[in-house]
């Protein structure tokens, strides 16, 4: 080879019990550029870079940093090597203030706190420097999490580093925020520093990135300039085949209708209006979207369908039967089933196994529960039939699903709900957090049951998702209904406007002060 | 019933409440640390009762006073070495460790105490009186609270160390950063496991200083599980202070001003209540505090949760 690179992680192994998580992993970095690593979820991004920033020692493999071999103990010794991480999950504590968190495990145990102010100017500088608005005496918990990723990052500078690795930084972040950190790691890069970029969004790295390396079942498959790819091409070796971007699918043939709310009003959880006067009709064989910036009432209204929050007017009629008032477990019996906004909050129990997960509706009915005792038998037949149906991707029936990615705990989901043989099928939010691989296989599942003639309303905050599989889009902003786009993306500019509010007909619009 | 209401009457009670807390700030104080890096140890009681029987019998064979408290306080921590060991080394249940070692606090020092000192019935000389100049001349209030032991002062020394401890040193921060988000002291390169060993060994010390002042500087005699109970209120008084050592000092008080009251109206002949009843008033009292207590937000967030790395 010609020159040293300033990083090589040459041949990474590193192995859980009977889990390959990296099978030799090559990656070379460059002094000075953003370097992406692409990958779906589980694919040994982060292990290869927890092993990087000493966190986890490799079985097999070797670094060299700065022309050096570099043998880490501990994430202590990255920093004095000047290697800093900002991980997934926010290593600061969520009651103590910024400068503290900064102060944290630095220097003798046995010194005193005197030197806080000291510790906080110096905090305050580097925030201005950089423009990150850190206030070095805000307590972390009160921070919202793009000010808390501020925290981290500025953490990872303060304490000096050259190399920079950030975990998934924009899973947590709005459009708004992610923009700020692009713009802020350009920065960092002119400064001279070198950036490790960890995503699974293909736009961010196309948008970001000078170099990407793509990984694949814990090995580097590919590696290439950003200028000379594209996300088709990226997408194909996340996923190792084609990845359909846009599913073909034939033109719908709604049938008679199925669900039917009609001026329907229920309130938040501060008692104030948060859907008003919603109507809207779902036929069968038609999937009808709900597009809406995050918190215009989208999640009131699919609450209130499932009986989860009560309605203060209005009426919900399944196949002409009214719901309203019903319990959330009697909603349940009828042939209504619900994927969830939150996945971890209500789609899921994290410590119960895949077994009981899939049986969380129905774990008192037959063919689970026989004379009050559970089947413990047809569970896991059940359970396994939709593990392989959905190729959820995961050891055996009886692990805990935590242990699953989330791109297969959604599939798990949507697979338990479709097995329902529901004929409305309320969906909020259908691929977020999610790799590619799933994102494609549940849209494509989901288009399968609108062949089949069911009834689909898809609420969601990813316009892709609803251009990609609607057959029309409803735009809830404030709690009402106050438009229609066909999904064409043409007409994106229209939908914007009118998730922003603006109607666009003529008649003077309530909701433009 | 007037001379309820004298001064004097509240003046002793107050002496006496100070002394009787005694015990309970130094079980809670050091309680507090351990909960807040995390580990929940209801085995104060046990470990008292250790500190106790050490104390008692080291200055029964030797007659030295701080020699005794000196032993009590390293049976506390080797009691809290065993405790630590099994609760975070082996990351066992920290409920079901503490339970066992409440048993073995009460089984292996009753048994001892019967293999060996049960004739032991002058006792021991105890830690004297010790007046405070000028505070002792307070009419009415100087005598009964500024004429005490020197134990019954160093409670204040206790809390105002801990608090300085927890609050002003780098030691401090990692040890409730331990509590709240150990991950993070992990990846920050120090090792959880030895600040929670830290915490449980300086918690567990002090229980058993509390102890060693019941039978040192309260009695003169050890007798079978004497703590009767006190360091079950010392875990009751750290939640009602929401783990703060300087709050724990004050909660204490409160629950020592109940014990004054019940024996200061025991011995009063114009009450007529059963004497039970008033025995019962510190537990109610601790009962009554539990159910007032709602706000969960200053409990550390990973109390009684072993920490696995990955």
């Amino acid at each position: 080879m010609h020159v040293q690179p300033f990083l090589r992680m040459d041949n990474i192994r590193k192995r859980f019990g009977s889990v390959i998580a990296s099978a030799g992993a090559t990656i070379e970095v460059e002094e000075g550029e953003i370097y992406a690593l692409l990958g779906e979820n589980g694919a040994g991004k982060s292990v290869l870079m927890n092993i990087l920033c000493g966190i986890l020692t490799p079985d097999e493999g070797e670094i060299v940093f700065r022309g050096a071999p570099l043998r880490l103990g501990s994430p202590e010794q990255a920093v004095r090597h000047r290697i800093g991480m900002v991980h997934q999950h926010f290593m600061l504590v969520p009651s103590l203030t910024v400068t503290e968190n900064y102060m944290l495990g630095q220097g003798s145990p046995l010194r005193l706190l005197s030197r806080m102010r000291a510790v906080s100017s110096r905090i305050s500088e580097l925030s201005d420097r950089y423009g990150l608005d850190v206030r070095p005496d805000s307590v972390v918990r009160n921070l919202s999490v793009g000010e808390q990723q501020r925290v981290e990052i500025l953490k990872v500078l303060y304490h000096g580093i050259d190399l920079l690795i950030l975990d998934e930084p924009t899973a947590v972040l709005t459009p708004q925020e992610t923009d700020r950190l692009l713009d802020l790691l350009r920065g960092l890069v002119k400064e001279g520093k070198t950036v490790i970029f960890i995503s699974h969004k293909l736009d961010e790295v196309m948008r970001v990135s000078d170099r990407v390396s793509v990984m694949r079942d814990g090995r580097v498959v590919f590696t290439t300039k950003t200028s000379e790819t594209d996300p088709r091409e990226l997408a194909r070796m996340m996923v190792g085949r084609d990845v359909l971007m846009d599913l073909p699918r034939t033109a719908a043939q709604p049938g008679r209708v199925v669900l039917a709310v009609t001026n329907l009003h229920c309130n938040n959880e501060l008692g104030l209006p948060a859907v008003r006067d919603i109507s809207l009709e779902v036929r069968q064989g038609e999937i009808v979207g709900i597009a809406g910036v995050s918190g215009n009432g989208q999640s009131e209204l699919a609450l209130a369908m499932t009986g989860l929050v009560p309605t203060t007017a209005g009426s919900i009629k399944l196949n002409g039967e009214e719901l309203r008032g019903l319990s959330p477990s009697a909603i349940n019996r009828r042939p209504f089933a619900h994927v969830p906004e939150d996945r971890h909050k209500m789609g899921i129990v994290l410590p119960l196994p895949l077994t009981e997960n899939v049986i969380l509706q129905r774990y008192n009915q037959a063919p689970f529960s026989v004379r009050g005792l559970l089947d413990l038998n047809a569970i896991a037949d059940h359970a396994r039939d939709l593990v392989r149906r959905f190729k959820v991707k995961a050891r055996d029936v009886d692990v805990l699903i935590h242990t699953l990615s989330g791109g297969n705990q959604q599939k798990l989901v949507v697979a338990r709900e479709l097995a329902r043989r529901p004929d409305f099928l309320l969906i909020n939010q259908l691929t977020r957090g999610i790799d590619i691989g799933a994102m494609e296989f549940v849209m494509q599942e989901v288009l399968k049951e609108r062949e089949a003639g069911k009834a689909i309303m898809l609420i969601s905050t990813e316009l892709e998702e609803l251009f990609a599989i609607c057959d029309r889009i409803l735009v809830i902003y404030e709690g009402r209904i106050i438009g229609e786009v066909p999904p064409d993306r043409s007409r994106l500019d229209e939908l914007g406007l009118l998730m922003a509010g603006k109607r666009i007909d003529t008649a003077p619009a309530a909701t433009l002060m | 019933m007037d001379h309820i209401l004298t001064l004097g009457f509240l003046a002793t009670t107050l002496g006496a409440t100070w002394r009787l807390a005694t015990p309970i700030i130094f079980a809670s104080v050091g309680e507090v640390i351990s909960e807040r890096a995390g580990v929940l140890n209801i085995g104060l009681e046990g470990t008292m009762l250790i500190g106790a029987f050490t104390g008692f019998a080291t200055v029964y064979a030797t007659g030295n006073l701080p020699l005794g408290f000196l032993a009590a306080g390293a049976a506390g921590a080797l009691a809290g070495l065993l405790f630590a060991f099994f609760a975070i080394t082996i990351k066992a249940n920290q409920i079901i460790v503490g339970a066992a070692l409440n048993l073995l606090g009460l089984g292996l020092t009753s048994f001892l105490f019967r293999t060996y000192l049960v004739q032991t019935g002058q006792g021991v000389q105890i830690v004297p009186a010790m007046d405070v100049p000028l505070l002792s001349q307070i009419p009415y209030f100087g005598t009964p609270l500024f004429r005490q032991n020197v134990v019954v002062y160093s409670t204040i020394l206790v809390a105002l160390g801990a608090y300085f401890l927890l609050f002003r040193t780098s030691f401090g921060l990692t040890l409730r950063a331990v509590g709240e988000h150990p991950k993070a002291v992990d990846v920050g390169g120090r090792s959880v496991a030895l600040y929670r060993y830290a915490a449980v060994l300086i918690g567990c010390s002090l229980a058993g200083l509390g102890g060693a002042y019941l039978t040192l500087a309260h009695a003169n005699q050890f007798v079978e599980g004497m703590t009767s109970g006190r360091g079950f209120i010392a875990l009751a008084v750290v939640v009602f202070a929401r783990w703060s050592p300087i709050g724990a000092f004050f909660v204490s008080l409160l629950f020592g001003m109940f014990y004054a009251l019940q024996l200061q109206l025991q011995a009063e002949p114009s009450i007529h209540i059963p004497y039970q009843v008033l025995q019962a008033m510190p537990y109610l009292a601790t009962i009554v505090a539990l159910l007032l207590v709602r706000n969960r937000t200053d409990t550390p967030a990973t109390l009684g949760v072993p920490y696995r790395k990955v």
